[in-house]
């Protein structure tokens, strides 16, 4: 797993990697009442907001955390948005995407390293 | 930036784990490790705790005139019935400006040789000043800086806390009376701010840790944030100010005609003499066009303050705003309450709130979401 300054998760599932957000993050927004994605095929550059986030506090934006294109959905979280407070790392991924350059998930932080960017 | 005020809770928040905000000047805790969800549910289920030593608390006296005369003053400012307010009464009311708008709203208790009043934290400084200059130099008026201000809310409220001060049935909704505690005196109103029985609790700083760190130790309450109090607030349509009230809008405008007494009103012992009066008296009389509304959203996406609203879904005819919004915990749905503009629309055109450049439908619908439940006998 690799995890971006914005606290979002990626793992590589295929030729795809499966986006989501870390406990870190689903704790600080608070309980989660409404989600917002992408649709499939929406190209994204890094840095364009493309989930919408509302807890019960605010509403906040994901933004994408490389270049490419949107290759699926998890719905589940937005029948449920609890899901993401729940299990934020597992069943609660937000998005698939495949990846305009592949070798940049290497330059991405390691679960070590961003721990340390936590503290 | 200058540094955050504190409360006397302050260390006990921390040690709670409180999730602190600025808010009013003050560091607040807007959410403990429950998260706002669970402590609102918590609060309507069985009690919370609250602290609102940020607002202001205001003591209005005289060491040479009767309590009626500072009444009869205080009806100059504010168009509730003051002098008709008994001993040991509370009420809700409001400092209108000279266009009828609110300069703050309040809550003031007659306490038998003073008023006393509990005003707006980000309010305090100005109706302090507002007070000052428009009453009678014979009159005094404190801001008490000595004093902390709690409130416990909930169902399982009487019971808690008559386990630290003793028996409180007697003590009916807008009742207010002193206790004491460790030899302190704590001054007791029944009220708050969450649309639920309770109780708000004014105390010496010094004894409001202890006394808190004891309420807490009874079974079935729990410390609640101001993320909490805000959509307890709201569920009950309860209007913050700041959001829901300022100096534009009048009290006719946000539904707030209930609050002034007859008596207050145009053919009325003690009609107008008021500031803001010709607008307010004429908004009773003519119904005002631009008035305060409830929001169901029909989808999942909740509506906050600031969302535009408008009769069509493109953005052209705009006849409101959402002042509060946000989820419900008890409905487990969006709520919202807001301003329309009716010389703008018909009641049976759809209305939308636009949010992120996109417009998402709203149905009108009636205050509270969620039913009062006062402990009125």
């Amino acid at each position: 797993m690799k995890f971006t300054e914005e606290h979002e998760w990626l793992e590589s599932d295929g030729d795809m990697v499966k986006v989501g957000i870390t406990e870190y993050a689903a704790e600080q927004l608070g309980d989660i009442v409404f989600i917002e994605l992408p649709d499939v095929g929406t190209s994204v550059t890094k840095g364009q907001e493309i989930v919408v986030i509302e807890s019960v506090k605010a509403a906040s934006d994901i933004l994408a955390p490389l270049d490419g294109e949107i290759t699926d959905i998890n719905n589940a979280i937005v029948d449920d948005p609890s899901m993401v407070n729940n299990d934020p790392t597992g069943e609660a991924w937000f998005f698939k995407m495949s990846l305009k350059n592949q070798g940049e998930l290497d330059g991405l932080m390691s679960e070590d390293e961003y721990k340390k960017y936590i503290e | 930036m200058t540094e955050l005020k504190k409360t006397a809770l302050y260390d006990l928040h921390r040690s709670l784990g409180a999730k602190a905000i600025p808010f009013a000047g003050y560091e607040m805790p807007v959410n403990y490790p429950l998260g706002i969800m669970k402590e609102h549910l918590y609060c309507r289920k069985s009690a919370g705790l609250f602290d609102v030593s940020h607002m202001g608390q205001l003591v209005i006296s005289s060491n040479t005139h009767s309590m009626k005369f500072i009444a009869s003053e205080l009806e100059k400012l504010l168009p509730i019935d003051v002098l008709g307010l008994s001993e040991d009464r509370q009420r809700y009311g409001f400092l209108p400006n000279k266009e009828g708008g609110i300069i703050d709203d309040l809550m003031i208790s007659n306490r038998g040789d003073h008023y006393f009043v509990v005003i707006n934290a980000l309010r305090k400084e100005i109706d302090f000043k507002y007070l000052r200059e428009n009453i009678s130099r014979e009159i005094d008026v404190d801001l008490i800086k000595t004093r902390a201000l709690i409130a416990i809310q909930g169902p399982q409220s009487e019971k808690i806390l008559s386990n630290l001060i003793g028996e409180l049935s007697s003590l009916k909704y807008l009742d207010v009376n002193n206790f004491s505690y460790k030899g302190e005196i704590l001054w007791v109103s029944r009220s708050g701010y969450t649309g639920q029985d309770g109780f708000e609790i004014s105390l010496p700083n010094s004894l409001c840790e202890v006394f808190c760190k004891n309420i807490l130790d009874q079974d079935g309450i729990e410390p609640i944030g101001l993320g909490a109090r805000d959509t307890l607030r709201l569920e009950c349509g309860l209007c913050l100010y700041g959001q829901d009230l300022n100096e534009t809008i009048t009290p006719i405008e946000a539904g707030l005609k209930w609050a002034i007494q007859k008596v207050r009103r145009t053919g009325g012992e003690r009609e107008g003499g008021f500031v803001g009066q010709e607008k307010i008296l004429n908004q009773i009389e003519e119904q005002p066009y631009f008035k305060r509304e409830a929001f169901f959203p029909d989808g999942r996406a909740p509506l906050r303050s600031g969302t535009k609203l408008f009769s069509d879904d493109s953005g052209k005819n705009e006849i409101g705003v959402i002042t509060s919004g946000g989820y419900s915990p008890s409905l487990e749905r969006p709520i919202s309450m807001g301003y329309l503009n009716h010389n703008k629309f018909n009641v049976d055109e759809p209305i939308f709130g636009e949010v992120r450049n996109k417009f998402f439908s709203v149905t009108l619908t009636k205050l509270p979401f969620v039913p009062t439940n006062f402990k009125r006998n």
